[in-house]
């Protein structure tokens, strides 16, 4: 019925359809699996359940909470009102301070406790993640 | 004060310039024999008038004028004379002014330099051109004026932030604006062809050089930011999938792809309308890179200015844009169905067009990770943020076909084409598999993909390197370009295969050990400089095989603004680099030390200098 170059048109674009779909499928499901969402101290103490995957923790590093051994720095991220203990082994960023806002990246092991895999650097004194600063607004 | 109102009023009288040359192009249009000398000294005037402007803005920085706000934001008087020029372009306002200054010198030398094409055309150009011009012009007077009065005039500047006082960040921001700017004169050159009915292979071997020369600059800027990040930021890394990094590459990717699209329609004239589609999208992707960054939207190291209402003006202009070239885009373009040029499936054609679809993957990739927690946060005030797996697990296998497609496409010839040398491309291919299985058989992690990656790099090298030999001078720009991508994404595998790190907390008199390498913390000393004191930790290593080597790294604290920096100490060797990065531990006594040992860094940069090296070539090549 149809010609020839007609039909090879159309499995064209059937098959230029398909690899879309796929392509959109497999971008959507891989940033399921690798996004690292941001939470505050007290959304940890309020969340009813523990997320078991990567997370990042942001809020204030506690007054006189930095402590350090030769093989981690172990701190105190405060929002005001809800607090957690890190433990850390890794390089810390020049802004690492107390009582400065910080970003930490790893897994929770329980309400409490924070094994971090990585700090976040920023770059400015005054500069404050987008994320802390909500957090804090909060209070 | 006094180079303030000049470079003030030069602005203004440049915007007014604007309107100016959009009057009489509009004239000249409708009796178009010669381009009308008017046209052209006013571009140079206004040309000239930004010159001016900008001028007198690092005039301003040079004398620590603190009556000029931008001035007194960024600067200090005991920063070194160099970085006060620099500081003219390494702040929100003085980096537009030098947008606009690209802007303005680029469509003059186009005016200048186009010949050989319809005066309708450059005067439509010109015409778009100018209305990005006087974008740029209102965005910078309305809301972002380099040259704001403080009263009463402060005796002291606020200084640039000492990360930004760096040779290779001096000149990354004008080195990456050429790139930038030069796609807005592909915009509109697009635009105006468009317009004309003018897409053909005679436009398109005349805006490739301007492909090219954006192209080069956009490589090259995005290369110096890189090699920034890893000497100043102290991450030991170049490329962190940085939202702001992402900005740089994403018209980077649109422009490579357009790139070999006009090879195609300036050899066969197929493919128009997706060169239109993708010169717009390259000058758009620009665009939302400077909103993206300027705006304050992006959570990153480049985040200084958080102006909402900077952000929405360029929002709203990037909407007219796009509004403008879609409009003409549907309207002006003709397909013509007339003149059909099919082609085999096994030519230079099908793989070019595979090519670009690998891109528009892996833009669609990067534009998706970048944009998506935007978006979240909008509707749903959710943080999130997408980091390097992400982009490895997507687009590291897509390398493989990648890579192979851009090692047997070159060979193919136009319209219909066999594959030659059919031996010759089968032995390199298993050379490279069992090179590559040698070189990782003790290896056990993910031994496989690595394995396929590595060999398809190889096969990359090898072929390009045979071409080389073979083909001579033929096509040499693209065998240089293909070439130093396939040593780029070996050196990268290699960095990333063969990397170690070691991170501990040290006092002075200390001493790390591992089995390979002997860490040993000297001593400290201190060191006083005109705008910072630093303090330099001394540390000997000794590596496996019993050399050792002295390490000094320095943690810097400036005295305006206050800021602790480090600055890392690095070895650099043509097999690898050695790095090593120190911070102190607040009110404790140890020293938080990083020590890598990174291979093939070197080659990295220089594969990506031979890259640029190709577009360089084929820029300069006389059409024969």
């Amino acid at each position: 019925m149809y010609g020839r170059k007609v039909k090879l048109r159309f499995l064209f674009i059937v098959i230029v359809l398909i690899t879309l779909i796929l392509t959109v499928f497999l971008i959507l499901k891989s940033l399921e699996e690798n996004v690292v969402y941001f939470q505050s101290p007290s959304e940890i103490n309020l969340s009813a359940e523990l997320n078991k995957k990567k997370i990042r923790i942001g809020g204030m590093v506690k007054k006189d909470s930095i402590s350090v051994n030769a093989n981690e720095i172990n701190f105190i991220i405060t929002d005001f009102k809800n607090e957690i203990n890190v433990t850390y082994a890794g390089a810390i960023p020049n802004l690492f301070e107390e009582e400065k806002g910080v970003v930490a990246e790893g897994i929770l092991k329980d309400r409490n406790f924070f094994s971090a895999t990585k700090i976040l650097a920023k770059h400015d004194e005054n500069y404050m993640p987008p994320e802390v600063k909500a957090a804090l607004e909060e209070k | 004060m006094l180079y303030s109102t000049i470079g003030y009023y030069s602005l203004i009288l440049g915007l007014g310039v604007s309107l100016l040359i959009i009057f009489f192009s509009v004239k000249n249009f409708q009796n178009s024999k010669t381009i009308s000398v008017n046209i052209l000294s006013f571009t140079f005037l206004q040309f000239f008038l930004v010159v001016v402007s900008f001028l007198s803005l690092i005039i301003s920085f040079v004398l620590s004028d603190f009556s000029n706000e931008t001035v007194f934001n960024n600067s200090h008087t005991t920063k070194p004379f160099f970085y006060k020029i620099a500081g003219t372009w390494g702040n929100h306002e003085g980096s537009l002014l030098l947008w606009l200054l690209v802007l303005t010198l680029f469509i003059f030398i186009f005016i200048l330099k186009t010949k050989n094409q319809p005066i309708k055309y450059k005067l439509l150009t010109l015409i778009f051109q100018q209305i990005i011009i006087i974008g740029f012009f209102l965005f910078l007077i309305e809301t972002s004026n380099p040259f704001n009065y403080l009263f009463p005039i402060p005796v002291e500047g606020l200084g640039l932030n000492p990360i930004l006082q760096d040779p290779a960040l001096a000149i990354h921001p004008p080195i990456l604006y050429l790139g930038y700017v030069g796609s807005s004169i592909i915009f509109s050159s697009a635009l105006a062809a468009t317009s004309l009915n003018l897409v053909s292979k005679k436009w398109a071997s005349h805006i490739k050089k301007w492909i090219l020369a954006s192209w080069v600059f956009l490589t090259l800027g995005i290369l110096l930011g890189s090699i920034w990040a890893y000497y100043e930021l102290g991450w030991g890394g170049f490329w962190f999938w940085d939202p702001v990094e992402n900005v740089s590459l994403m018209p980077w990717l649109a422009l490579t792809t357009l790139l070999h699209c006009i090879l195609v329609l300036e050899r066969k004239s197929i493919l128009s309308s997706w060169v239109i589609i993708l010169s717009i999208a390259t000058f758009t992707l620009s665009m939302c890179g400077t909103f993206l960054v300027r705006s304050g939207i992006l959570n990153s190291v480049h985040t200084f200015a958080n102006d909402p209402e900077r952000g929405l003006f360029i929002l709203i202009f990037l909407f007219i844009l796009i509004f403008i070239s879609l409009f003409i885009f549907f309207f002006f373009n003709k397909n013509e169905e007339k003149i059909s040029h099919s082609f085999f499936w096994l030519s230079k054609e099908t793989s070019i067009l595979i090519n670009n679809w690998f891109m528009m993957y892996f833009l669609s990739v990067v534009l998706i990770g970048t944009v998506y927690p935007i978006f979240l946060d909008v509707i749903t005030s959710e943080k999130i943020s997408v980091g390097p797996p992400f982009y490895n697990k997507l687009l590291v296998p897509f390398l493989i076909p990648f890579l192979l497609m851009m090692a047997i496409g070159p060979r193919l010839k136009w319209i219909k084409s066999q594959l030659e040398d059919k031996i010759y491309l089968i032995i390199l291919l298993i050379i490279s598999i069992l090179l590559a299985y040698l070189i990782l058989k003790n290896f056990s992690q993910n031994i496989l993909i690595n394995t396929v990656l590595i060999s398809s790099a190889f096969y990359l090298f090898f072929i390009s390197l045979r071409d080389f030999f073979v083909d001579k001078l033929k096509n040499i720009s693209q065998n240089i370009a293909h070439f130093g991508f396939s040593i780029f994404i070996l050196s990268i595998l290699f960095n990333n295969l063969f990397s170690s790190e070691i991170i501990t907390n040290l006092k002075v008199g200390e001493t790390f050990e591992n089995s390979e390498t002997k860490i040993v913390f000297e001593s400290v000393n201190q060191k006083q400089e005109t705008n910072y004191k630093s303090i330099i930790a001394n540390f000997n290593i000794q590596n496996s095989n019993g050399e050792i080597d002295k390490f000094s790294p320095e943690l810097r604290i400036y005295n305006q603004p206050i800021i602790v920096t480090s600055e890392a100490d690095i070895k650099t060797t043509l097999m690898e680099d050695r790095f090593i990065v120190i911070n102190l531990v607040q009110n404790q006594n140890f020293f938080n030390v990083r020590y890598q040992v990174k291979p093939f860094m070197l080659w990295i940069w220089l594969s990506v200098i031979l890259i640029s090296i190709g577009g360089l070539l084929s820029f300069l090549k006389k059409r024969s």
